[in-house]
């Protein structure tokens, strides 16, 4: 298990043990965190599993996937160079501590 | 080697159970539940020796397989036929039938011309078209429902977002079904499908053709890809193709099993009228309810196992997602059709790098028309007798006299 650290457009921290190999959008929707929708389910095909990816853990995390740039235009948010699909953001576990913060809106 | 529906026959492994059936026997196909149910309850995996294949029909398992591409890969067909041995009736789709890196490159290009933003502007002529088809039905009172909605709402709003310059819904509707009869074995219904080749495939193909398409629809865009060098021109006419082949007969089937689950449930109309803010998470429901892509199939890339049991290469195994989107270990009260459900997970598009990339047009289309429903509809009745429409991929109406009763 993996922990995760969603923080909320409002300031508000979540705190999520995940299963390595999910993805975070799905570790989020297990969670109940509020502000990750997901509708496509993981197939980038939609925008709303929207984050920013704390600065801290940027080259951790790295690179945007082939396409995910194009479905960005699509967020409701603003997108930002931190901007990432969640859906795309694989667990392992050297990202324990991996701090995601939540746009304002999805829809 | 012993050949069975155009893949190489195999034994299963100790563990699997032996179930003789036949999933595309046409009363199956057309009441599918209780196969769905027997299927879940034999295991994660059953053999079916009829076809020597594996079949699927547990959600976590069914959602295992088909959203695994590494594994289970999509280029060797997604119906019986093993595209390794002998030529497909067809040139095979090349984001359908094809794994990463080639589908990587066409995907893009298709999801570019589908994503939420792309498709954003044709929202008021789909709400327009839908009001327009809604009144005159309120004006008839009863109407046959495949035909007078099902069929005509999508075949008016989608080639024209397409950009086609002329259309036809006829062969539009039937290439789809065509397509989908063809995933199955070699029975009636996939001989049926293959006779009416000569008849629609050339209509098909010729529509694909850019001169054909206006610069303002999503084909445009497909075509802009290939002038981009991302694609060719003969691969931009191909992804035409599946626009055609996955976009109309799939949202028909959709729209229709919309209509008969509020038509069954009238209760859940009620909420509908009453927040019709549920539209989008009422067509989820529908989706997980009906699964109008029932049953799809990958091919084992490599010796594997799933659930602890072996899987040789090359079997083939059909992921019944009808089955897995009635899963009572992933869903309370699976076989209630709830408009709040919000099924977040749901098979219907599939999962993964092969999830549907036309789903938000699919929601579109469904959440603009329940929205003129609920404006103009009080209530929704049968007017006679559902019947179901037995199709080797697809959970679709055949006929549906309906009523609407003003609002």
């Amino acid at each position: 298990m993996t922990r995760l650290i969603f923080i909320a457009h409002d300031g508000e921290q979540i705190s999520v043990e995940a299963r390595d190999g999910d993805s975070v959008m799905r570790a989020a929707l297990s969670n109940d965190v509020d502000g990750i929708v997901g509708e496509c389910g993981g197939s980038m095909m939609c925008a709303t599993c929207h984050c920013y990816v704390d600065e801290a853990w940027a080259d951790a995390v790295g690179a945007r996937a082939d396409g995910e740039e194009d479905m960005l235009e699509s967020a409701t948010s603003e997108v930002k160079p931190s901007s990432r699909l969640s859906c795309q953001i694989r667990i392992r576990p050297d990202l324990d501590g991996l701090i995601i913060h939540l746009p304002e809106s999805q829809t | 080697m012993t050949m069975i529906e155009g893949h190489r026959a195999f034994e299963p492994a100790e563990g699997i159970p032996v179930w003789d059936i036949d999933p595309y026997d046409e009363a199956i196909l057309a009441d599918p539940t209780a196969y769905y149910a027997e299927l879940r309850a034999k295991g994660p995996l059953v053999y079916i020796p009829k076809y020597s294949v594996l079949a699927s029909g547990r959600y976590e398992e069914t959602k295992e397989i088909f959203s695994d591409h590494e594994r289970f890969v999509s280029s060797r067909g997604v119906g019986l036929n093993d595209f390794r041995y002998g030529t497909p009736w067809r040139p095979p789709s090349i984001i359908l039938e094809v794994d990463p890196p080639e589908h990587t490159r066409t995907r893009k290009a298709m999801a570019r011309a589908l994503s939420p933003k792309a498709i954003a502007k044709f929202r008021d002529d789909f709400q327009a078209k839908a009001l327009e088809i809604v009144d005159a039905l309120l004006e008839k009172g009863q109407f046959e429902a495949v035909t007078e909605l099902a069929e005509a709402f999508p075949t008016a709003v989608f080639p024209e977002a397409l950009g086609m310059v002329d259309h036809d819904p006829r062969p539009l509707v039937d290439y789809g079904a065509m397509v989908f009869n063809s995933m199955g074995p070699d029975n009636a219904l996939r001989r049926k499908a293959a006779s009416m080749i000569p008849e629609i495939v050339p209509w098909i193909m010729a529509a694909c053709a850019r001169a054909r398409l206006r610069p303002d629809g999503m084909g445009a865009i497909i075509y802009e890809a290939a002038d981009a060098g991302e694609i060719t021109q003969e691969e931009a006419g191909l992804l035409i193709r599946s626009f055609l082949s996955a976009g109309v007969d799939t949202t028909v089937t959709g729209i229709g099993n919309a209509l008969w689950c509020l038509a069954s449930n009238p209760g859940e109309y009620e909420r509908l009228k009453a927040d019709p803010s549920l539209a989008r998470p009422c067509f989820e429901e529908v989706l997980r309810y009906t699964s109008p892509v029932h049953t799809f199939g990958r091919t084992a890339g490599l010796d594997t196992e799933v659930a602890g049991l072996p899987i040789a290469e090359g079997s083939k195994i059909i992921c019944v997602l009808g089955a897995a989107n009635l899963d009572p270990e992933k869903w309370e009260d699976a076989d209630t059709f709830r408009i709040d459900r919000r099924p977040a997970g749901h098979l219907a598009f599939g999962a993964g790098i092969h999830g549907c990339v036309g789903q938000n047009i699919a929601r579109m289309e469904l959440e603009t028309l329940l929205t003129v429903l609920v404006q103009k509809v009080q209530r929704i009745e049968f007017a006679g007798e559902a019947v179901w429409r037995p199709n080797n991929a697809i959970h679709a109406l055949d006929q549906m006299p309906l009523r609407f009763i003003a609002r």
